[in-house]
């Protein structure tokens, strides 16, 4: 489905700097029941962010006023494990846009671009530059520049570029999504599955 | 030019190719399940657009439904919805479908291969990052996000930026009690939970020449452990003698032209890889896991490695540790548990439960342990019972549950409660994967069964 366009955030930022945080943590698997794309983000980082008996863990950053805004800054290798579209929903339903980490799983970086969650991946030095400006002040703005390709801390002005294919960057930018694009080509590909050999 | 096995098959599926984008690529098999499914269908009716081509397209319930009681009703009023979504959107859109009870029905990477559907030199995607099995017949075969379902379902192609080559060799000969499950352990703990993201894999050498399809398929199946999109293996007669007269390969003329594709579908000698890897088969261990991902795993006999030992952030490697409830340097021999989970679509197949009987077979089940053993398939079921393994798991104190996912992602009524620990022939050890606290071993059949008649972590080679 089309979604929201994306041009420039600037919000404050959620920092979670644990490493390999993968899908099953995002969304359990028990709640990926729900037959349409409807209040994921109650159950995002479910068991991280809730005891057994549904009362909030104090500890965990969610649950911190401290914390809050439209980015979520992870740790290396985050969205691991399970293609689970679910994650990337409940990580928008909560009401984040953007997710930074030094390194993004494949296939949920996928999940994210495909529903207008922009992935940034910055370098590990400026990953730790972001969590420290945060921790020195929560009220940090991180400023995403989708036309630009840069992030920046506004607190200290610190400044990286990011990678994004055009197309992708584009679709972002306009709230297109893949199948607009291939819908227009379905005359291509039919003539090319008459010809495939399986 | 001189192409891998990976570039040749990518290459003849390219429809288009965008500037500065994706490869548009052709999808030749879909596989559909119940979970990662109905918001695409709905997507679907939003645009009022049909599925393009449901003959593509292969329906199966496996992930939410139940491991006892098949024939009753499912009692879970979300997981029945779900799966009469599944049932009614097939059926409206013409694709097969094979829901629970169905004979054929199973783990949606089990029933692909036994009934034919997947092949060599073919594109597959499903819903499920465990896709990568298939790529054990020489297929290019990956997990993908609903939105993705929902493009291959309205279009059969999907945009996805051509991945980069890596091959990993092993050759020698493994040891004793070494299996499939172990190499592909090893090989995730050599190079981390990713360090084949943005790699397709290609594995190679006489290790996986001299593998079964079964074997094959597991390798295949953990491909994604290490990050990697899929991981695949060049067909050998092997493979053509496996899918040969199952109910999807073709036949007569359409098979010699098939064949035709399939012998040309090996990496050309002297073709280049982005990344190289070369391991020695005797170097390599009955494996388990320690962590609480897949990476984090070490031939059985030694011991858990410090946190100045391993690579990245120590703090997140305690916080494992810690909720394992395990320390730096102790040994996993003796170890207690509390469940074994033999199953799934990494070692939920025919050879996976013939290798568990083989240690069980005049031993009995340990009282503190809770075994779940799980068929990846009615086809498995069926084997099962005409080999005769069912009567000596019954012999061993062990019962038989209905096929489906079960506990490896404890989606249903099968999860292991809170700070027990399971020795599992499943792919994920995440904190809470196979239910809310629970502490999962990733380990072979053969371990699986040594932990189940002895209540603990036993090098499985003293039972053979
Ligand atoms: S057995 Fe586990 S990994 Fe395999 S398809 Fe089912 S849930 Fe996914």
């Amino acid at each position: 489905m089309a979604y929201d366009k994306f041009n420039v955030l600037t919000s404050t930022a959620v920092p979670l700097p644990i490493e390999n945080v993968d899908t099953d943590q995002i969304i359990p698997a028990r709640f990926l029941k729900a037959t349409e794309r409807i209040g994921f983000g109650d159950n995002l980082f479910r068991d991280w962010r809730y005891n057994q008996d549904d009362s909030p863990k104090e500890d965990f950053v969610l649950n911190n006023p401290r914390y809050s805004g439209k980015i979520l800054v992870g740790g290396k290798n985050f969205g691991s494990g399970s293609s689970r579209e679910h994650a990337a929903w409940a990580v928008y339903d909560y009401g984040f846009r953007c997710v930074v980490s030094s390194f993004f799983a494949d296939i949920f970086k996928n999940n994210c671009l495909n529903i207008g969650v922009l992935p940034v991946q910055v370098s590990p030095a400026f990953l730790a530059d972001i969590y420290a400006a945060i921790e020195e002040d929560a009220s940090t703005e991180l400023v995403v520049d989708l036309p630009a390709q840069t992030i920046t801390i506004s607190s200290t002005g610190a400044s990286e570029s990011f990678d994004i294919n055009t197309y992708k960057k584009g679709n972002m930018t306009n709230g297109f999504d893949d199948i607009d694009y291939l819908l227009n080509i379905k005359d291509s590909i039919r003539d090319f599955a008459a010809n495939t050999p399986l | 030019m001189k192409k891998t096995l990976f570039d040749k098959v990518w290459d003849s599926h390219v429809v288009q190719q965008v500037e500065d984008g994706p490869d548009i690529l052709f999808i030749d098999r879909h596989m559909v399940h119940e979970v990662t499914s109905p918001v695409a269908f709905l997507g679907l009716k939003n645009r009022n657009i049909p599925v393009l081509y449901p003959e593509r397209t292969f329906a199966t319930a496996d992930h939410n439904t139940p491991t006892i009681n098949q024939h009753l009703p499912v009692e879970d009023p979300l997981s029945a919805n779900q799966l009469k979504a599944l049932e009614e959107n097939a059926a409206a859109h013409g694709i097969s479908y094979w829901g629970l009870g169905h004979e054929k029905n199973g783990i949606v990477h089990v029933v692909g291969p036994e009934y034919g559907i997947t092949q060599p030199g073919a594109t597959i995607v499903c819903g499920d990052s465990h896709t990568s099995t298939h790529g054990a017949f020489g297929a290019i075969a990956f997990g993908i996000g609903t939105s993705e379902v929902e493009m291959v379902l309205s279009t059969q192609c999907i945009m996805q930026p051509k991945p980069k080559s890596m091959r990993i060799n092993i050759n020698g000969e493994l040891g004793k009690g070494v299996t499939p499950k172990d190499v592909a352990l090893y090989i995730i703990s050599r190079l981390t939970t990713s360090g084949a993201t943005g790699y397709f894999v290609e594995y190679a050498g006489d290790v996986f020449t001299s593998m079964t399809m079964e074997g094959r398929m597991t390798v295949c199946n953990l491909s994604i452990e290490m990050g990697a999109r899929g991981g695949m293996i060049a067909p050998d007669e092997k493979t053509f003698d496996y899918i040969q007269g199952r109910e999807f390969t073709p036949t007569g003329a359409a098979w010699d032209k098939a064949k035709a594709y399939w012998d040309t579908l090996h990496t050309d000698e002297g073709a280049s890889f982005d990344k190289e890897y070369h391991f020695d088969a005797s170097e390599i261990e009955p494996m388990i896991t320690y962590g609480t991902n897949p990476g984090m795993g070490m031939g059985i006999t030694n011991g858990i490695p410090n946190a100045y030992a391993v690579e990245g952030g120590a703090a997140t490697y305690k916080k494992s540790l810690a909720y394992m409830g395990y320390n730096e340097g102790e040994d996993m021999i003796g170890k207690p548990i509390d469940f074994v989970f033999l199953g799934s679509c990494t070692n939920g197949r025919i050879e996976d439960f013939r290798a568990f009987a083989e240690i069980i077979k005049g031993r009995k089940k340990a009282d503190n342990v809770t075994a779940w053993l799980v068929p990846g398939s009615h086809k498995v079921l069926a084997a099962i019972k005409e080999e005769g393994i069912l009567d000596e798991l019954h012999n061993a104190g062990f019962e038989l549950r209905e096929p489906g996912c079960s506990a490896c992602l404890a989606m249903n009524d099968d999860k292991i409660p809170a700070g027990k620990y399971a020795v599992s022939t499943s792919n994920r050890n995440f904190e809470g994967r196979q239910g809310p606290g629970s502490r999962t071993l990733l380990a072979s059949p053969i371990v699986a069964a040594a932990a189940a008649v002895t209540g603990k972590v036993t090098d499985p080679r003293t039972l053979l």
